[in-house]
């Protein structure tokens, strides 16, 4: 592969993914080939109960799968080459490079005896050949830019001195500092103050809007993903259930567990909630049902959803996961 | 910080004083030190008359501010059993069991969080299992027993090194130091590795521990994805974390070398401060052994400061004051 072939393809392209866990008591599929691409400079939201393998997906892309989990088949593409088989250090120099990580938290994500600027200039240091000052420069820029007042000074300030809202800003500014192609934010709002979410996810967008980095963005926010995503991918039980355009999923979701999730938003202009409450709850890993995985808990469910699993099918401008689009019965 | 130095220190002065009251009360109830000075044949008369010079009939609180102004200018009197001051005998003992310990809290700290960073980092491999076996005998041997052993391999069997004294000394105005002869400096090194030993094991296991810990951390998984190369994670981010707790325990532990230096000076015939504290309890030498918890105190209370001082150096978020009571 050349990446003159790939300046048009997907930014990343995920496809059959999967991950296990080797217990003691059995393996456990954590990931069933999940599948997914994502274009230059498009949000693609990431929803679906807890548990249901999003956090695992982003964590596989990047390369940071913890031990007794392991990728058991599948590839991930980056720019039209393979990552999921690199050399530890080849994928080091991907990870914040090529791909940026924003987590949950901004507490816990910033080294606490650190000054923020020298973590930022840390960053920019360990993927470009810059000199220190060039290095602090950038830190001062990006700082600017995510919208931290008074950036000379609070360069060198800790992250205890900053608020939650300020921190994620500053955790943002470390994501981007090598301009990565795509950014993962893994429900990068959730651990924040109500009244500071709605902003961070507005900067956040802004500045990959710029500079044409795409995102995945997991969420158990819809009205986050109505109003930020292109397209949407609904997870369930660690497969894709439903893939596709944002409204599309919304309006006119082709998967029963997507539907009963859009359930949740009834008028779907304003006050978007969030995700529905489905009766029934995800099967453990271990008790994951053949088949498909949502047959127990799936009102439509016949015949053919226990003997066989379901892949995803083109259904209008989605794709599904489901036997009733093969039937072409609308979910 | 400053309202917390300042606490720091009152709280140093209060064991001070505290001590200082203990070692007073052995003056009272250890022996009878008008009968130490004049020995078994004065008069009633004589012993009268010398109690009122020596102050022994003022108020207990009287003599008691005497003795805290005397320790304060570092006069505990004069040795029952030398006849010589006790500042004279400390002041000639002193620089043996600091170049002792110094040495010792060096080496300890040295290699402790070298072998313990190595543990955690490589922490299954053949090395690491060493180290951490090895680190066992530490902690469990007593230090005299780690004293013989050395001797006997060291000195009587391969007679590499000299088994007892400091060797030849060098003057530096009152200071002997036997850093500046070979003799010297061989006869520091079986009582430093003896000393040391116990709080090497113990700063290593420490070290391990809490960077195991803090490797485990978020922050080192967003660094991880950030690609920060994984030596400056380990090396930088952890080992800067992992060292706020440990300095304040090892800082203590490195305190207590002084107090332990005790037995090793007795196994090496160090002639420290421990050999004379050790001679002084034998023949109820009260101003020696008074003067040697003293300055056990004063060690303490000195490293304790020093230590919370470090604190605030290596923890910007008490710098800051913020979240003291969160920690870690
Ligand atoms: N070390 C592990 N061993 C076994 N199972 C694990 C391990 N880590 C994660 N899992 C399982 O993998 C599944 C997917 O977890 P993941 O964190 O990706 O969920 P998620 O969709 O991000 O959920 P949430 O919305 O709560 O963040 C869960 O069922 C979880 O229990
Ligand atoms: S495949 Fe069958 S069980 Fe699964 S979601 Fe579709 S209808 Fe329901
Ligand atoms: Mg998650």
């Amino acid at each position: 592969m050349t990446k003159n072939n790939n300046a048009s393809g997907p930014v990343l392209s995920v496809s059959d993914l999967s991950l296990e866990f080797v217990t003691r008591r059995g393996v456990l599929k954590a990931l069933d080939r999940v599948s997914f691409d994502i274009a230059r400079g498009e949000v693609l939201g990431v929803v679906g109960e807890s548990g249901a393998g999003k956090s695992l997906t982003g964590s596989a892309i990047i390369g940071l799968i913890e031990k007794p989990g392991r990728l058991s088949g599948g590839e991930v593409r980056l720019n039209g080459e393979r990552i999921d088989n690199l050399s530890p250090e080849a994928m080091r120099k991907i990870r914040g490079r090529k791909i940026g990580m924003i987590f949950q938290d901004p507490l816990t994500s910033l080294n606490p005896l650190f000054r923020v600027g020298d973590q930022i200039a840390e960053t920019v240091m360990a993927h470009m050949n810059v000199s220190r000052a060039e290095a602090r420069a950038r830190a001062l820029a990006l700082l600017t830019e995510v919208g931290i007042p008074a950036p000379e000074s609070r360069i060198d300030a800790y992250p205890h001195e900053f608020s939650g809202g300020m921190r994620q800003r500053v955790v943002i500014s470390l994501a981007l500092a090598a301009e990565p192609d795509l950014i993962i934010a893994d429900e990068p709002t959730t651990a924040l103050d109500v009244s500071v979410q709605a902003q961070i996810i507005t900067l956040l967008k802004r500045l990959c809007r710029e500079r044409g980095t795409s995102v995945m963005l997991i969420t158990h926010d819809m009205g986050v993903i109505a109003e930020t995503a292109d397209r949407v991918a609904v997870m369930y039980a660690g497969r894709v259930a439903e893939i596709g355009p944002v409204a599309d999923v919304i309006r006119n979701p082709q998967h029963p567990y997507a539907a009963g999730l859009m359930g949740a938003i009834p008028a779907l202009k304003k006050n978007v909630g969030r995700l529905a409450q489905i009766s029934g709850s995800m099967p453990r890993l271990n008790a994951i049902p053949p088949g498909c995985a949502f047959r127990p808990r799936c009102p439509k469910a016949f015949d053919r959803c226990a003997a066989e699993r379901p892949d995803l099918m083109q259904a209008g401008k989605s794709r599904a996961a489901c036997w009733l689009v093969d039937q072409g019965v609308p979910a | 910080m400053f309202a917390y130095a300042i606490r720091s220190l009152a709280q140093g002065l209060l064991v001070l004083v505290a001590v200082a009251f203990i070692s007073f009360s052995m003056f009272r109830f250890v022996g009878d030190p008008v009968a130490n000075m004049v020995g078994q044949e004065a008069s009633v008369q004589d012993r009268q008359e010398l109690a009122e010079r020596l102050g022994l009939t003022d108020p207990w609180p009287v003599q008691f501010a005497r003795f805290m102004g005397n320790a304060v200018k570092g006069e505990f009197g004069v040795s029952y059993r030398q006849g010589r001051k006790v500042s004279d005998l400390i002041k000639e003992r002193l620089p043996a069991t600091v170049e002792l310990a110094v040495l010792s809290a060096a080496f300890a700290t040295l290699f402790g969080v070298l072998f313990g960073v190595y543990a955690a980092i490589n922490r299954t491999g053949l090395g690491s299992n060493i180290i951490m076996t090895g680190s066992l005998v530490g902690v469990s041997l007593p230090t005299f027993l780690i004293g013989i052993g050395l001797i006997f391999i060291f000195s009587v069997e391969l007679r590499w090194l000299p088994s007892f004294g400091r060797g030849e000394t060098v003057k530096l105005g009152w200071w002997t130091t036997g850093l500046l002869t070979e003799s010297g400096r061989k006869s520091l090194i079986l009582p430093v590795l003896t000393l040391g030993f116990f709080q090497l094991t113990l700063i290593m296991r420490l070290v391990r521990a809490e960077m195991l810990e803090v490797m485990r951390a978020d922050f080192i998984r967003f660094a991880r994805a950030r690609g920060i190369p994984e030596r400056a994670i380990q090396l930088r981010h952890a080992l800067r974390n992992t060292l706020v707790p440990v300095v304040t325990i090892a800082g203590l532990q490195l305190g207590s070398v002084i107090a332990f230096a005790i037995v090793t000076e007795t196994v090496f015939q160090w002639p420290g401060l421990g050999a004379l504290f050790v001679n002084a309890v034998q023949f109820a030498d009260v101003p020696v052994m008074a003067a040697y918890l003293m300055f056990v105190a004063a060690v303490f209370v000195v490293v304790n400061l020093t230590v919370d001082l470090l604190y605030f150096l290596l923890d910007p978020r008490l710098r800051s004051g913020a979240k003291i009571a969160k920690g870690h």
